[in-house]
């Protein structure tokens, strides 16, 4: 299985969705497949897109926020699962990519290659709704559970360690940053107007 | 403990007036005040990290939400932070507001903090983060205010650093 089919399968579920992803493969592969203003990819910073997926969800209750992490990046920041489990903030979907592999540096083996199961982390960190899922259709069913499910979700998807030749995009870093700020302050704005019209 | 708890107040007053609607910390022992004191507040985002560095992408993600927010961590914290701050917080401008207490500097008699005391003005000198010391408490507020202010005109991480002044009854 690979990442960009798994992306390109969800592809229409993201319209209403803040996504954050890593750097690398993730965030070139996403963006490869049409960019939105709900995308924002964290190009640097390893470990923390799960932090920033925290720190929206926790503040936007009422907006779904969906991250796209991977093996690497999850590995340089395993604490953050506790963080995770400890507020499980129910409109958080965590989805890492394990393709066993530091694939933007070389393919350098990660520990999962060698047995750790980022699942079973997840789950004894304290995430209840957990899964690991090796093919397409059943990644579909189970991340549309998760998006429409009221709980705290950790979904591991095994994928093959390949990516794309380039992971340079034509959209600069600040670019992206603004406009995701842009897009949340718009929302924001809109609930706020549709709130008003029901008081009315 | 002899930690101050009307300095820790009006620390956590001045953090209120800001605006600030969420704070992550690590616990540490001058900090326990101010985190009880969070933790207390409904109005309050309170988040207790693993790891400070965490906080970085918490206070992003908040700032992207449009919410202010506060780190509270200990100078080893800030220190575990580096690569966060660098390549997150000062590579994508993110306004930080970091309030760390200033362990191992003159006064302290736990030798294990006295390394991190030395190092922690250097390193955020070296990181070009503006930095300034809590230790009146008459001042707090408006310091508080200014280091804010500047995080967002700037759009970039500054700190804060608790001093034993403020944050230490000796006995």
């Amino acid at each position: 299985m690979q990442r960009l089919d798994c992306l390109r399968a969800i592809y229409s579920r993201l319209e209403d969705c803040l996504v954050v992803t890593i750097m690398g493969a993730v965030a070139a592969e996403l963006h490869s497949l049409g960019h939105r203003s709900n995308f924002f990819y964290l190009q640097h910073a390893m470990g923390l897109a799960s932090s920033t997926g925290l720190g929206l969800a926790m503040c936007l209750p009422n907006q779904k926020v969906v991250v796209f992490d991977g093996d690497g990046s999850v590995l340089m920041n395993l604490g953050g699962l506790t963080t995770l489990a400890r507020y499980r903030p129910a409109n958080l979907v965590h989805v890492i990519f394990d393709n066993e592999s530091l694939l933007s540096v070389g393919g350098f083996p990660t520990a999962t290659s060698t047995g750790s199961d980022l699942e079973a982390l997840a789950r004894a960190a304290g995430i209840a709704r957990t899964s690991t899922v090796h093919a397409i259709d059943e990644f579909v069913r189970t991340f549309d559970a998760a998006v429409h499910a009221t709980e705290l979700a950790c979904i591991v998807v095994k994928v093959e360690a390949l990516g794309p030749k380039s992971y340079a995009t034509d959209l600069a870093l600040m670019e992206n940053r603004f406009q995701f700020q842009r897009h949340i302050e718009n929302l924001k704005r809109e609930n706020l107007k549709s709130e008003n019209l029901k008081r009315k | 403990m002899p930690v101050s708890q009307p300095n820790s107040r009006v620390v956590y007053a001045a953090l209120k007036s800001c605006g600030i609607g969420l704070c992550s910390a690590l616990p540490e022992t001058w900090l326990v005040h101010l985190i009880r004191m969070a933790d207390d507040d409904p109005e309050m985002i309170f988040l207790r990290l693993a790891k400070e560095e965490e906080g970085v992408g918490v206070s992003a993600g908040a700032h992207f939400a449009g919410v202010k927010s506060a780190m509270l961590m200990q100078n080893h914290g800030f220190l575990a932070s580096v690569n966060g701050i660098v390549s997150f917080a000062q590579l994508y401008r993110i306004p930080l507001l970091m309030v760390i207490s200033y362990r191992g500097h003159f006064g302290e008699r736990d030798t294990w903090q006295t390394q991190g005391g030395s190092s922690t003005e250097p390193v955020l000198r070296a990181l070009g983060i503006p930095f300034a010391f809590l230790d009146d408490p008459e001042k707090v507020a408006r310091r508080v205010t200014e280091a804010q202010t500047l995080a967002y005109s700037r759009l970039h991480p500054v700190a804060l650093l608790l001093t034993r002044e403020l944050m230490w009854e000796e006995s």
